[in-house]
């Protein structure tokens, strides 16, 4: 029997009767009295100089409180990166200043040059038209690898390079990885590009800067992961408002992804101009300024070298990847294409002898950072691409070829510095041939071929690292900031529980898998506990939610604020028991005397701790209150195994998802419910990437797929049913519940599943000289494979 | 500006509006209806939808005078006269057919208007009926289900009950 509540049950959200009937708070449902609306004015230029900005006709029309341009903005910091790398000569990466409007030149589309603050939206917007920006037109630099040629068309002069670091990772292994490639018995080539991708949460980002003057108190509004960061690298490096005068709130937020992690522009605008008018200032970004504006992810560029000796065993693995920042470093960039992709390049299998080498370089365009999975997914692609093609080329199965190089000895430390504590890599496979049925595979071919359509079949594994992170770990990594979580357990006087945590919900469901918890460590009902999150003035610090850590990390320092708790109430259990507090058991919601029919209820423990009459006063404080920061001691290492069934029309090249099954070990599972949705949404975003969504731009810089009409979403009719499966289960040896995370594995285990399907679907129709295709494997693509 | 009435939720309302007002601006902003989402700036997301004399509508694609004397329904006015969730509403809970929240109005919306033409429309059809609107967490798995049950069918495929 299932559970129906507590760990492992799958309750239903509460979150989402508030959802389902329109009453949810996200940030552009709130409005401050008096408030003014912002409208920027961006550059529609790739590069160029700023030669003058002439606001004198906007600033006289109607409604226009003022009209703010670069130059406002000086003696205000640079929006500050907060991962800094150390290319392979020990040199630190190069780090240019990103201001608030841009200043000097224009360095992408979309980059603000100007921003007019007026009483009403449709004032604030006309007004931004007859801004004159006089800027003078410099050649762009789109392409990573010109970029890093050209020394004459920079995207920031005075750092002299377009190079933001070159990358060696290990540097040590380099001349034995080379050595092992050159005496492989085979070598395996693949050169692949992971496509640059646009997050898109649903809501557009908001920002609402207010300030009251009387206590010189600043509050932002915004859709944010990660309310306590935005606090800190806005307020101590941008504006220089100490954290006890910024109060930072994050309501509802309609998808994050990871572009909203990130500090941007805009909410130091707002924050900054609410303080500089005395007003409320709204901004509220259109799905246009969104594709220009919000980070992008992925766009890596790589070449992969697998050797594998006679028996196909891998022996060596070599990767170079060009590593697109965009114009400017936003807060994680740097981090994405090095600590959170090089560390995962032996994937699950135990290749001895790895080197990765990365080049992140600076172009005119929009800045990428972290997008669900970030470095992982372009990890795992590289891998399970080039493994599959080995496969074809030595003409083995590529399921066994994977199981012979599976690690199956744990912990396993890599050759690229992590240890995986826990995993079963073999069982999440034979897990996957069951759910996906792949014993009547030939059958189904048949029948589409009987249809004139090619089937193809993609596997593959992957591995990730999730729960970041070791603070003083990731601090030697270059990471400028500490990646605990933190929750404080509020007891009130009758029992019910308020949950304050650093996490922070925008879909994950927090607010009812989290109660699961508490109330199965406690044996109370999961209604009796709130939680409380995404508004600094009333949370411990935390760092937010990304990188699936929320349950891992923000749950686990739960897990030991709950556990003070309860090593509290049994000292007041003990004394209005009159027994010894070693005695003391708690179960089911009442403290007990082992042994004995005496007890006491949960309520009357939690009153006595506010109502101390009856209290041992000179042991211990009244009230019930605790909190907890909890520092994991490693990542953790959710895992599993894809496939993907595809049919190819073969006179049009349109590839169709027919199947999709997932068999995940994401060790213990608080609501299944929850984790198989985020699975779920993780593969649609994943068959996205390998099919439709592509972001680009042309070789002036110009953003070509920049509204829904030319960036290809996937829509309910391009995504399959997905079958999930969860049961195989290795938890997690280093965190208290035992958790993985299961929020990116979806977006990581899914593109090559896709591309490997494809591939196999065009062999099998005879088409043996396509051994790749570029995601997204649209039609057009497709078919001009076909044709060689 | 010019006045407009219309029956919102089966509540009569006038107010002033611009020329350009956009019917999902006047929701939101004049009568604080903010469970009407606007999701994108080119008509293709859906997180706008609402009925308007009992057609699914954009409520980006429509001006607000163009609604003038009209009968609309938002989101806010989908529960039960009790305020318990109506079955389509229920069916999201009950088959986690969402997630942030943000495109599940139009979701609902949408699904409200398909049901009342199609009542017990195929896989296909909801996905086919579904094209104009955009979910970006759930990767509609759960969103097909939980239509396919409030229309009292089996659901397909897999999920842990
Ligand atoms: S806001 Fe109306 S369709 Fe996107
Ligand atoms: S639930 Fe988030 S966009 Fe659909």
């Amino acid at each position: 029997m299932p559970k129906d509540h507590g760990i492992g049950a799958s309750s239903k959200r509460r979150e989402d009767v508030r959802f389902l009937t329109g009453t949810g708070n996200y940030t552009d449902d709130i409005n401050v009295y008096g408030q003014a609306y912002v409208a920027f004015v961006r550059s529609d230029v790739a590069h160029g100089r700023i030669k003058s900005v002439d606001t004198a006709e906007a600033a006289a029309m109607p409604g226009v409180l003022r009209v703010f341009t670069g130059s406002d903005f000086e003696g205000v910091g640079s929006i500050p990166c907060g991962w800094q790398v150390t290319d392979r000569h020990g040199e630190p990466m190069k780090e240019p200043a990103h201001p608030v409007l841009a200043h000097g030149k224009v360095r992408h589309v979309g980059d603000p040059i100007a921003a007019v603050v007026a009483e009403t939206l449709q004032e604030a917007r006309d007004a931004a038209e007859a801004v004159m920006a006089d800027i003078e037109e410099l050649p762009a630099v789109v392409d990573m690898k010109a970029a890093v040629a050209s020394s004459d068309t920079l995207v920031h002069d005075d750092i002299g390079t377009n190079l933001c670091y070159d990358w060696g990772f290990v540097e040590d292994n380099r001349e034995a990885v080379d050595k092992a490639i050159s005496e492989a018995a085979h070598v395996t080539t693949l050169e692949l590009v992971n496509n640059r991708l646009v997050a898109n949460p649903m809501e557009p980002r908001v920002a609402v800067g207010s300030y009251e003057a009387a206590g010189d108190m600043s509050t932002l509004y915004t859709t944010s992961q990660n309310p306590h960061v935005i606090r800190l690298l806005m307020g101590a490096f941008v504006l220089g408002i100490p954290e006890h005068k910024l109060r930072v709130v994050a309501p509802d937020v309609g998808g994050g992804f990871g572009t909203k992690i990130f500090h941007y522009a805009e909410e130091a605008f707002c924050t900054f101009a609410a303080r500089a008018l005395k007003r409320p200032v709204k901004w509220t970004s259109t799905r246009s300024e969104a594709f220009m504006s919000d980070a992008h992810g992925r766009d890596h560029v790589t070449k992969i070298e697998l050797a594998l000796d006679k028996d196909h065993n891998f022996t060596a693995l070599r990767t170079e990847t060009y590593a697109n920042m965009g114009a400017y470093l936003s807060t994680f960039a740097p981090s994405v294409p090095t600590w959170l992709h090089g560390t995962l390049m032996a994937g699950n299998y135990k290749t001895p002898l790895i080197y990765v080498n990365v080049k992140a370089v600076f172009t005119n365009t929009v800045p990428v950072d972290a997008y669900r999975g970030a470095g992982r997914p372009e990890a795992t692609f590289q891998l399970e691409r080039v493994v599959d093609k080995a496969a074809r080329e030595l003409g083995v199965d590529p399921i066994e070829l994977r199981r012979k190089n599976f690690i199956t000895e744990f912990p396993y430390a890599t050759p690229v510095a992590v240890e995986y504590d826990t995993g079963d890599y073999n069982a999440t496979m034979d897990k996957l041939i069951e759910i996906a049925d792949l014993a009547n595979f030939e059958t189904r071919r048949k029948e589409s071929e009987g249809r004139g359509k090619l089937r193809g079949l993609g596997i593959n594994s992957y591995i990730e690292a999730c729960g970041i992170a070791p603070s003083n770990l990731v601090g030697q990594l270059g990471a400028r900031a500490g990646l605990y979580e933190s929750a404080t357990v509020r007891v009130n006087a009758t029992g019910s529980i308020s949950v304050m945590t650093g996490s922070h919900s925008h879909g994950q469901g927090h607010e009812t898998a989290f109660p699961q918890v508490v109330a199965e460590m406690l044996g109370i009902p999961e209604d009796m506990v709130e939680i409380v999150h995404g508004d600094t003035a009333n949370t411990p610090m935390g760092m937010g939610t990304y990188g699936s850590r929320s349950l891992a990390v923000g749950g686990s320092a739960m897990v030991r604020a709950t556990e003070k708790i309860i090593n509290k109430a049994k000292k007041i259990a003990a004394h209005l028991l009159e027994a010894s507090e070693a005695d003391i058991e708690l179960k089911d919601g009442a403290f007990s005397v082992a042994g004995t029919d005496k007890s006491v209820a949960w309520g009357d423990v939690t009153l006595a701790a506010y109502v101390p009459h009856n209290y041992p006063l000179e042991d211990i404080e009244p009230g019930l209150e605790e909190t907890a920061f909890y520092d994991p001691s490693n990542f953790t290492y959710p895992s599993g195994a894809y496939c993907c069934e595809v049919e190819v029309d073969p006179d049009t090249g349109k590839v169709d998802v027919v199947a999709f099954a997932a068999a995940d070990d994401f060790g213990n599972v608080v609501n299944p419910m929850i984790v198989e949705g985020q699975v779920h949404g993780g593969v649609a975003q994943g068959i996205g990437q390998a099919l439709l969504e592509n972001c680009a731009y042309d070789e002036t810089g110009q953003l070509l797929s920049a509204s829904y009409m030319d960036y290809a979403m996937p829509r309910a009719d391009n995504v399959p049913m997905v079958t999930v499966d969860h049961s195989c289960q290795t938890p997690c040896t280093h965190n208290p519940l035992g958790v993985k995370g299961c929020g990116e594995a979806g977006a990581i285990g899914s593109p090559p599943a896709v591309i490997n399907a494809v591939i196999d679907a065009l062999q099998s129709g005879g088409h043996t000289h396509v051994t790749h295709i570029d995601m997204p494997a649209t039609p057009n693509r497709v078919w001009a494979a076909m044709q060689g | 500006m010019t006045e407009v009435t219309m029956n919102v939720n089966g509540r009569k309302v006038t107010r002033s509006v611009r020329g350009n007002e956009l019917l999902v601006e006047f929701l939101r902003e004049q009568l604080r209806l903010t469970g009407t989402h606007v999701g994108c700036d080119t008509s293709q997301c859906g997180a706008c939808c609402v009925h308007v004399n009992g057609e699914l509508v954009k409520a980006c694609t429509m001006f607000a005078a163009e609604a003038d004397g009209a009968e609309v329904a938002t989101i806010e006015g989908q529960a039960n006269a009790d305020g318990s969730l109506n079955v389509i509403q229920q069916a999201f809970q009950d088959y986690h057919g969402l997630q942030c929240g943000f495109c599940t109005p139009g979701m609902v919306m949408s699904a409200a208007s398909l049901l009342k033409d199609n009542p017990k429309p195929t896989e296909e059809e909801i996905r086919h009926h579904l094209q104009g609107n955009i979910c970006r967490c759930t990767g509609y798995h759960n969103i097909v289900r939980a239509i396919m049950a409030a229309s009292g069918q089996e659901t397909p495929a897999v999920a842990a009950e």
